[in-house]
């Protein structure tokens, strides 16, 4: 089997926000790195956010610190994190910020010309960095635009398609340029996986085509653990209508400049249903609601900027019930603060010029005159590569994850605008101690059989091509419509054991997909190894989401509609076990650290 | 339901031919949901790159019907549906497959580019103070989703092939960008009309026109460096004190 052959200290698999930023971090360590993106430079997943990064740089309100902000995070994240994971993104997220500015990233500013921060669901303060609703552009572009001259090497337009070992320990990786079709061997001293999350496993998301799992489902194969993976967010506002525009997301930020939530009575909704957790902390009313999103410090948020998991689950009630927008949404105005703004028109261009955007392009809806409709959208994997909190190193030697495709630092729900900083602070972790851990590894070895192997396998869709088989497409479809309607934002165990058992037979169609063409940029062959994966990860939040018997954060059970003390202490743990079987169990939280819980006690 | 024909290229750099696919289409469609459509149904081989099809990655550039555009951003109702809507590939770059190009020129020219290094902060800290109003003209620039439809649709590396001598329109923008960003520090005027050809553009504003992000190339971005390549290397001052520094 011909293949191309490199050779880098470190290889990072993904180069969003995370592999970007562990790409640098690695390199300034001085070990060679590889960048491997499924995409072009720059294209990656991160491009698309766009509320902004939390990091309590407390420029706009100075009662802001670390301790708030992990507070806050916990609270969101239904105390399901990894309290050490919480701890390091609050303290150091910080520094991240303000390392893009001094790499070029030009955020909006204050008044006395500091980075501009603004409001956000479940942030006490506003602490969101921001550029417009561009923010995940601006951070890619910096890192990118100033990775580019740190000696990386770039594999672009590059799939991996299994992980290699040397006994234990990760050792390389074997994948295809998708332009070409040629294999690719990257042998390697660290891995760092990198390569977001899942969202293609369902029906209606905000996710890209590169979303399907391909970290998670390499780490798994190779023996890692994954943690938490029945949590996955919903974001409450993707768009509705247009059908083929359904899922694209509509930024939190527009709650966070004023806009509301109404159903078709025109009532705000949202403000019937605050949970007990949240009480304190939200509006009486709309008027001190409105007052809070102008920045007045002495009033409370309103009810639509509570966390993602609760604003989702209101908009499905309303829809349930009746009360919905024509096509199955709810309203979302932001043109109401005309009147409450002299030149509100211009103040929503320039706030949220991409929501203008997109609306009047895809939607031709100018939000500055009428409301949006929307409703919820896959958004985000709270679970993923379970990793050591300092280090990011997964349970498998030399194989760090990082980004969405690790899990811990959310818990439960994760907060907006801690993504972006989840990204730079765990990307600069495990860039640095990937590197460190490569300096110290002898030289390993690749075992050619196995390259042999997985090449011929990863070819075996052509083989197959050429008979009356189905092709990858059908498969992908039936599994993205079995999750969205049996795993999906409310769930019963009647459902997801509906979808666990349908597993088998989508498993084997998979097995049995046929590709025609040849290997040059051939989306369906993509697709039919994409497949492998997707079906792996969308397995693992069942199989997760079925042994978790209450409803806590993003995890909705319709039979179990409390949270239960005794879960909320564990995580659930899914390895491939020695005969090939997923095991899925649960095992304890560790304790937080003493300090830490007075910290969490002091902002309750 | 009603259908509507997609004429759309298909070969690769040896060449190629277009091929029409009659898909159904429905309401709100843009051109690439037609043309995953196609590639679902009959076409699974058909090479086309995308990403977040909604008008923030920019990676599926191409030409419908001659004009350079996101095919995520182009609604079927804007095109006439009674004939063909021809889908083909940028024709700046070189031809990988059906509606891929090979961009990675683009990649190497912005290497070329002095990266931006910032003056000492302003405060102990570490951090730098900047108003609103003076980063506003780099955050236009900074817009830009690297889509390349600026340098498909720039005669001089459409028609004149000038890769070698000029980087196009988008690292114009590029470079406006460092060049007018506060806190930069490095001066790119000479390379700017010595090695990038800033000199070779001559205003006919056709980048500004395909913009999906609307960034006002010609005007904000590529005057004012011509005009900084003029002050420094032309203005005749600033010549006649050259020649006495030797």
């Amino acid at each position: 089997m011909d293949y191309e052959s490199y050779e880098h200290d470190v290889l990072v698999i993904g180069a969003g926000g995370a592999g970007l930023r562990a790409a640098i971090e690695a390199s300034s360590a001085g070990v060679s790195v590889g960048l491997v993106c499924k995409s072009l430079l720059g294209k990656a997943h991160t491009v698309m956010a766009e509320g902004g990064m939390a990091a309590a740089l407390a420029n706009v309100d100075d009662r802001d610190d670390w301790k708030v902000h992990f507070a806050d995070t916990m609270r969101g994240g239904q105390y399901l994190n990894n309290w050490r994971m919480a701890e390091l993104h609050a303290q150091e997220a910080p520094a991240r910020a303000r390392e893009l500015e001094a790499w070029g990233a030009v955020f909006d500013r204050t008044k006395d010309g500091r980075i501009l921060q603004r409001n956000f669901g479940g942030h006490k303060y506003p602490r969101l960095a921001h550029v417009g609703d561009r923010t995940g552009l601006e951070m890619i572009r910096t890192l990118q635009d100033h990775g580019i001259h740190q000696g990386i090497d770039v594999h672009m337009e590059c799939t991996i398609v299994e992980l290699l070992k040397d006994g234990d320990r990760v050792v390389g990786a074997f994948g295809y340029d998708r332009e070409r079709g040629r294999f690719q061997l990257f042998s390697a001293r660290a891995v760092v996986l990198a390569s977001g999350g899942i969202g293609r496993a369902f029906k209606v998301t905000s996710n890209s085509w590169e979303y399907t799992g391909d970290g998670h489902a390499l780490a798994y194969r190779a023996g890692a653990d994954l943690m938490d993976m029945e949590f996955v967010q919903f974001h409450p506002t993707g768009m509705v209508w247009p059908p083929s525009v359904r899922g694209i997301l509509v930024t939190e930020g527009v709650r966070g400049e004023g806009g509301v939530l109404r159903n078709s009575n025109g009532k705000r909704f949202m403000f019937e249903d605050i949970p007990d957790l949240y009480l304190s902390s939200t509006a009486d009313d709309e008027e001190e609601g409105w007052r809070y999103t102008q920045g007045d410090k002495n009033s409370r948020r309103p009810p639509e900027l509570l966390t993602r998991d609760h604003v989702a689950r209101c908009i499905v009630r309303e829809i349930k019930e009746g009360r919905g927008s024509p096509h199955q949404g709810v309203f979302l105005d932001i043109a109401w603060i005309k009147e409450r703004l002299p030149n509100g028109a211009e103040h929503i261009k320039k706030k949220l010029p991409s929501m203008y955007h997109q609306f009047k392009q895809l939607a031709g809806i100018d939000i500055t005159e009428e409301p949006m409709e929307v409703g919820p959208t896959t958004h985000y994997v709270m679970g993923g590569i379970r990793v050591d909190p300092d280090s990011q190193m997964s349970t498998v030697p030399g194989l760090f994850a990082a980004g969405e495709c690790a899990a811990g630092l959310h818990g439960a729900n994760r907060l907006g605008g801690n993504s972006l900083s989840d990204l730079l602070v765990f990307g600069q972790r495990a860039g640095q101690y990937a590197a460190s851990f490569a300096k110290e590894q002898g030289a390993a070895s690749i075992n050619q059989g196995r390259v042999e192997e997985v090449a011929r396998q990863a070819l075996e869709p052509f083989e197959r091509g050429e008979g009356n088989v189905e092709g990858p497409y059908q498969v992908q479809f039936d599994l993205q419509d079995m999750m969205q309607a049996q795993v999906g934002i409310v769930r019963t165990e009647g459902d997801i054991q509906k979808a666990i058992d349908e597993f088998p037979t989508l498993r084997s169609r998979a097995d049995r997909v046929g590709v025609q063409g040849n290997r040059e940029y051939n989306a369906g062959w993509h697709t039919a190894l994409d497949l492998r994966n997707l079906l792996m990860v969308a397995e693992a939040v069942a199989r997760s989401a079925i042994l978790r018997r209450e409803s806590r954060g993003a995890h909705f059970r319709e039979d179990y509609l409390q949270k239960d003390a005794e879960q909320g202490k564990l995580n659930t743990v899914v390895r491939l076990d020695s005969s090939g079987e997923m095991q899925v169990k649960q095992e304890a939280l560790p304790p937080v650290r003493g300090d830490l819980q007075e910290i969490i006690e002091d902002n309750k | 339901m009603t259908s509507a024909t997609f004429r759309i290229w298909r070969g690769n750099a040896k060449g190629g031919e277009f091929q029409d696919y009659t898909t159904e289409v429905s309401e709100g469609m843009v051109v690439l949901d037609a043309v995953h459509q196609v590639q679902a149904e009959q076409a699974n081989d058909l090479a086309v790159r995308w990403n977040c099809k909604a008008g923030k990655c920019g990676s599926c550039s191409a030409e419908v019907n001659g004009s350079p555009k996101l095919m995520c951003m182009t609604r079927l109702s804007s095109l006439p549906l009674d004939k063909p809507v021809t889908i083909e590939p940028m024709q700046a770059f070189p031809s990988i497959r059906d509606l891929v190009t090979d961009v990675s020129w683009n990649y190497q020219v912005k290497k070329e580019i002095q990266p931006f290094s910032p003056r000492e902060p302003d405060s102990a800290d570490g951090t730098w103070r900047m108003e609103q109003y003076d980063v506003e003209r780099v955050q236009e620039f900074r817009k830009c989703i690297e889509c390349f439809l600026c340098q498909d649709v720039c005669h001089v590396l459409r028609d004149h092939r000038l890769h070698g001598e000029f980087i196009g329109p988008r690292f114009f923008v590029y470079s406006a960008a460092l060049e007018m960003h506060p806190l930069d520090t490095v001066d790119r005027t000479t390379e700017l009309a010595n090695d990038h050809g800033v000199g070779y553009c001559n205003i006919t504003k056709c980048c500004t026109k395909v913009c999906p992000e609307e960034i006002t190339i010609t005007d904000n971005a590529i005057i004012p460096l011509k005009e900084r390549v003029v002050d420094k290397m032309y203005d005749p001052l600033t010549k006649l004190l050259r020649m006495f520094r030797g």
